[in-house]
């Protein structure tokens, strides 16, 4: 018996992973939800389909919600994150020939964050033309991890280089065609730029910061206030194929589910190197990596509000918004712990993440967020 | 133009004085779109292919509106662009911002999605959103009755073939042949083009 129809945005990244699984392998049914996924070409028009409700919930970068909440998007329709689609699951990529620089600069293969990005730090010194990035959207935890790694390691993401956008599916290409030099993306957007040769992973997101957020389920404050047990259902569907999800057995079923056109049509066998945390980093070259995507272990699900401190502390970093307590008030309400909680037993008690250390050794407590927005200029 | 000049540059503009960009990868639609646009008195209409182009040319073109179409998976890269000519003092913002909902709704619906320099009067840009929709409507049912018309010559060929595969087979005429396959069709509930494409599947698998 279907109670609930629900339709879902998403873009074909690992990360909807959560979205298709709890439709494909029933998990929805369970709830009596009648799951209908629609794939989306650009994170715009996600926000705008879900602003205008031809979306019930969407598949959203991690900011995205906070940036709407802060009026930082065109479309001003308030969105809340009461659940996070996992941890982690990005890499940095570079093409072969800035990795052959940055390996003759002492990068190692290691994907050590620290070792890789001052082998690189000493290549854009050298350069004589500034090294362009891709990002997927401005306001994601790509352009903030790239941001913060290059930053750490002594390159202006503004002034010594060049980040531009870029949608993940056409990312491969430009590295091949040298329109740009490095990427940094969800999977399998890296593994296709390994695969076809153009690139190398150089780092991953749980290299810069362990376990840290990535995708959430975003949902306008006004659909949730309209269907709250539709929603409660829904995380509760998520949930559960999650725990599907962590089982390392279900990867090669997962990773076929994914490939289908519908999806990602990108080949199973890529897919499962995200979903496995066993990434080809160049060609032949094999490299088993923690913690690489986690998407239910380590409360992966949970949408702490100190996640959205740390976006917005960036989001000030890098310019998007001024800093005030009351800025700081709306970022952290966009998430809402407290709707997930009531939908799933056994959920973290608190909203705040202990302190959390980077790459960099440095910490950021969400207690002391004034201090860390201070001391990162 | 600044932000605090925009009020009385406006007010003293007509509607041809507004620059228009349309960007559209389908040529077609594309020009639809301006043809319908120069009808309306615009005279500063400027039409692009790529979002490629979009970061050279939004400088010479400066444009005060920009109209989109939503399948380009280009559009998180221009709005970027126009956050990057917001350094140039060109403050652009998204007309959906004060437009109605509804308005809004149907925009998305017809596939279309619209920016405008960010002062810019509400009324004086609704013409032309209107305008796009309808035309992005049009278009969309253009494409439609030409694909039916597409798919009504193809099944006549399937039903034509398999009408001469029983003249051949069963030494009837192409009436007996046309009405032996729509009884099939009709006892079994099913379309007569489907029919006609079994019979063409199976005949194949029956050949030497």
């Amino acid at each position: 018996m279907t109670e609930y129809r629900i339709t879902a945005g998403f873009l074909p990244l690992l990360d909807s992973l959560l979205l298709v699984i709890a439709r494909e392998k029933g998990f929805a049914a369970a709830e009596n939800i009648d799951l209908a996924l629609v794939r989306e070409t650009s994170w715009a028009n996600i926000r705008d389909r879900t602003a205008v409700g031809h979306f019930d919930v969407a598949h959203m970068l991690a900011p995205m919600p906070i940036a709407a909440s802060l009026g930082l998007t065109p479309i001003a329709a308030p969105v809340i994150a009461p659940m996070a689609l996992g941890l982690g699951g990005n890499a940095v990529t570079v093409s072969t020939a800035l990795w052959q620089r940055m390996a003759d600069a002492g990068a190692p293969d290691t994907l050590d964050a620290a070792a890789v990005g001052n082998a690189l730090a000493k290549v854009v010194a050298q350069s004589g033309r500034k090294l362009r990035f891709a990002v997927v959207h401005p306001h994601s935890g790509h352009n903030y991890e790239l941001r913060y790694w290059l930053a750490a390691c002594g390159i202006h993401p503004d002034r010594d280089v060049e980040i531009v956008i870029l949608p993940p599916p056409l990312m491969a290409d430009a590295l091949k065609a040298g329109g740009v030099d490095g990427y940094c993306v969800g999977e399998p957007w890296n593994s296709v730029g390994v695969a076809s040769g153009a690139g190398v992973i150089a780092t991953v997101k749980s290299q810069i910061w362990r376990a840290s957020p990535e995708k959430v389920l975003g949902v306008t404050q006004a659909w949730a206030g309209r269907n709250p047990q539709a929603l409660a259902a829904l995380l509760r569907a998520f949930h559960a194929a999650s725990l599907w999800c962590d089982s390392p057995a279900n990867h090669g079923e997962a990773a076929v589910i994914l490939s289908t056109p519908a999806y990602l049509g990108q080949p199973a066998e890529l897919i499962q190197r995200g979903l496995s945390g066993r990434l080809e980093t160049a060609l032949g070259k094999q490299a088993k990596i923690e913690d690489f995507f986690i998407p239910h272990a380590r409360a992966a699900t949970f949408p702490w509000t100190s996640h959205a401190l740390w976006f917005y502390s960036q989001m000030v970093r890098w310019g998007d918004v001024a800093h005030s307590a009351e800025n700081a008030r709306i970022a952290a309400a966009s998430y809402r712990p407290d709707l997930y909680r009531a939908a799933i037993a056994g959920a973290p008690a608190g909203d705040i993440r202990p302190p959390e250390t980077f790459f960099d050794g440095r910490v950021f407590d969400p207690e002391k967020l004034d201090a860390y927005i201070r001391e990162q200029a | 133009m600044h932000p605090d000049a925009a009020w009385g540059y406006m007010a003293n503009m007509s509607a041809s004085d507004l620059s228009i960009l349309v960007i559209d990868d389908n040529r077609l639609r594309a020009a639809i779109i301006e043809d319908g646009l120069r009808e309306a008195g615009h005279t500063k209409v400027s039409v692009i292919h790529s979002v490629e182009e979009v970061a050279r040319k939004i400088v010479d073109i400066e444009p005060d509106v920009v109209v989109i179409d939503l399948e380009n998976p280009d559009r998180d890269r221009l709005e970027s662009f126009f956050s990057l000519s917001k350094a140039l003092k060109r403050p652009v913002a998204m007309f959906v911002d004060r437009a109605d909902a509804s308005e809004i709704e149907a925009a998305v619906e017809a596939g279309v999605s619209a920016y405008v320099v960010d002062g810019l009067k509400k009324e004086r840009v609704k013409p032309i959103l209107d305008m796009a929709i309808s035309r992005f409507n049009a278009f969309a049912r253009l494409t439609r009755e030409l694909e039916e018309a597409r798919g009504a010559l193809e099944d006549r060929k399937i039903i034509d073939q398999a009408k001469s595969i029983l003249i051949r087979s069963r030494g009837i005429d192409e009436a007996e042949a046309y009405g032996l396959l729509r009884k099939t069709a009709m006892n079994q509930n099913r379309k007569i083009v489907d029919i006609a494409q079994s019979l063409i599947t199976a005949a194949g698998l029956l050949e030497p």
